[in-house]
């Protein structure tokens, strides 16, 4: 199957007075997962539909390799597509859902039967072709969904906020699975998500959108550790905007000027744990919570700003006693010390 | 209505005893013709002294008559093969288009079933004479489409509004044009409501005299035209036959298509 890089080029749209889609620029990859992530509103939908053609741009242009799609009819994109509520024919069964695009292409009935059997069993779905939808349970919905948005072999699949309607562990699994299907068809995807560890988990590179407008866009790693604003900061986790001067370094080198992003599961109550080169905030435990896994621990600096503090419990052996009022240190080291664009706000 | 007053057995005496007048109200006077239609008199007396099969018999051996039958059953098929598609297509449009725009493409639509039947009949007459075509069976089938498209409207409107249209995106995007889109996911879906609209337009059809009256010409008569111009010049039970048999006929459409709505 040979798949298409997309490339999405000052794409605006408005409705009213409401942007949507603010001169949105993106090139995709051909074989990439790339992922939309934003909140509700922050225009992610908009850019998948405007993909599938169900929005047509106000400006901008759409190419699908070289070709130009921007005004192309959705049915003649061949853009494979699964939708949140897996939109499925409930007067058809599994199997003539999944067949329903290969008959539109008059596949011979034979073949369309063979070709949709062999995707249910790659989504591991063999033996219930002839159930109802209606006798589906949610996993299997989306199993079908999925197998019907890729039987015809589409070049580009997208796909929006397919996970959100299953329980947590149901969605882990299929967040492997859809990740591995990608990996075996080598198809350009294009995954919209308001769930910032799915986009971790899942994606070659993450599109962090707001507003409109994409906020930064890069691998899931640099989107975590090295955000661009501190929307993306703070968006992707449990991120601490930490003013200039309210910092010392360890090593008593002058300590940065500039605004810095630090995560809270970055720091450590042991000075020996951080490095040589670690930077200290001081102030008053305010509040402490036993987590599971980890410790949280607020601490108001002296300048009167809480930082949220996050101990690994295999690491935090003296949280327990620790009492709120007392003064106390953490130490963040260097490398995951990060410096944002933008004033605190 | 009624398990508001389990215990109150005597307010449930009074419910079931105000409906079964209500609907003795609403049903005797369709029941009457029924024993007059087999009348033996020549007069339409009620009850009838003597039984006979004679004004069945009047209806079905008058060439008139069976024309007119003819006419009305044609008309009525006509009239649901165009108006429903054509409502279906509306009903699609004005549920995807929302708000404002549809809101005043729908009191357009519904005008034709809150308008007084008369006023259609004499617009419909004055542009159907600037065309040259009063009389013909085309301008009443115009007419009739004009009424059966509110009609069926009505019944599919709210059933569009409860269908999921990410459905039809996802038979877009799988390469259905919208003919197919139409045709494979939305009327499969609506069959029931299609059904009932369909019969609506039928009967609608089936029922009308105004325009009838107005537009059609002798030998093309509907039934309920050729009723009222027989009352008019002479009165004589085999328009009861007809009264019987008319309303047997919807009756038993009305309950085919209930049935098939429950399976």
């Amino acid at each position: 199957m040979k798949s298409l890089p997309i490339t999405i080029d000052s794409v605006s749209k408005a409705y009213g007075s409401y942007v949507a889609l603010d001169d949105v620029s993106l090139d995709i990859q051909a074989g990439e997962f790339l992922t939309l992530l934003g909140p509700s509103g922050s225009g992610k939908t908009t850019l998948l539909m405007a993909l599938a053609g169900f929005v047509r741009p106000d400006s901008g242009k759409l190419l699908l390799g070289d070709r130009d799609i921007t005004r192309l009819a959705p049915n003649k994109r061949d853009i494979g597509i699964v939708f949140q509520n897996y939109a499925l024919f409930p007067h058809m069964n599994v199997l003539a859902n999944v067949a329903y695009p290969l008959a539109l292409r008059n596949t011979p009935r034979a073949e369309a039967r063979q070709r949709a059997l062999a995707t249910l069993a790659r989504v591991k779905l063999d033996g219930l072709a002839e159930r109802n939808i209606a006798a589906l349970s949610g996993g299997q919905r989306q199993r079908v969904a999925l197998a019907r948005a890729i039987v015809f072999e589409p070049r580009v699949m997208l796909m929006d906020e397919p996970l959100s309607a299953l329980d947590k562990n149901l969605r882990e699994t299929m967040q492997y699975e859809i990740r591995r299907l990608h990996d075996d068809l080598g198809i350009t995807t294009i995954y919209v998500t308001h769930d910032q560890r799915e986009a971790l988990i899942m994606s070659d590179r993450i599109a962090v959108m707001n507003a409109g407008r994409i906020q930064q866009i890069d691998t899931p790693q640099r989107i975590y550790d090295r955000p661009s604003t501190r929307f993306v900061a703070e968006f992707m986790g449990e991120a601490n905007i930490v003013a200039p001067g309210s910092v010392r370094r360890v090593d008593g080198a002058e300590a940065s000027r500039e605004t810095l992003m630090i995560r809270a599961e970055s720091f450590h109550l042991d000075a020996k744990l951080a490095g040589a080169d670690a930077v200290a905030l001081e102030g008053m435990l305010r509040a402490k919570a036993f987590r599971g896994e980890n410790w949280l621990l607020t601490l108001a600096l002296d300048g009167g700003q809480e930082v949220l503090v996050c101990i690994p419990a295999a690491l935090a052996g003296g949280c327990a006693e620790l009492a709120a009022g007392q003064r106390m240190t953490a130490y963040a080291p260097a490398a995951k010390v990060h410096a944002i664009a933008g004033a605190m706000a | 209505m009624l398990e508001a007053y389990p215990q109150n057995r005597f307010a449930r005496i009074v419910l079931w005893s105000f409906a079964a007048l209500v609907m003795a109200f609403l049903m005797l006077p369709t029941l009457v013709v029924v024993p007059l239609s087999f009348s033996a008199s020549s007069l339409l007396e009620f009850p009838p002294h003597a039984y006979s099969l004679r004004w069945y018999e009047n209806f079905f051996s008058s060439a008139t008559w069976m024309a007119a039958l003819r006419t009305s059953l044609i008309l009525g098929t006509l009239t649901a093969l165009i108006a429903v598609p054509f409502a279906l297509l509306a009903c699609i449009s004005m549920n995807r288009l929302g708000g404002k725009t549809a809101a005043s493409i729908q009191s357009v639509l519904l005008t034709p079933s809150v308008t007084p039947g008369i006023l259609l009949a004499i617009g419909l007459f004055f542009v159907l004479a600037a065309q040259r075509l009063v009389g013909t069976l085309f301008g009443v089938l115009v007419g009739h489409v004009v009424l059966a498209v509110p009609v069926a409207c009505i019944v599919l409107l709210p059933a569009l509004a409860r269908f999921d249209w990410n459905q039809v995106q996802a038979a877009r995007s799988l390469g259905a044009n919208w003919a197919r889109a139409i045709g494979g996911i939305i009327v499969p879906q609506l069959r029931l409501s299609l059904l009932s609209a369909t019969l609506m337009a039928f009967l609608t059809s089936l029922d009308e005299s105004v325009i009838s009256i107005f537009i059609a010409s002798g030998r093309n008569s509907t039934m309920p035209k050729l009723m009222f111009l027989s009352l008019r010049d002479q009165i004589d039970p085999t328009i009861a036959a007809i009264s019987t048999l008319w309303t047997a006929i919807v009756v038993v459409v009305v309950v085919i298509v209930a049935l098939r709505q429950k399976s």
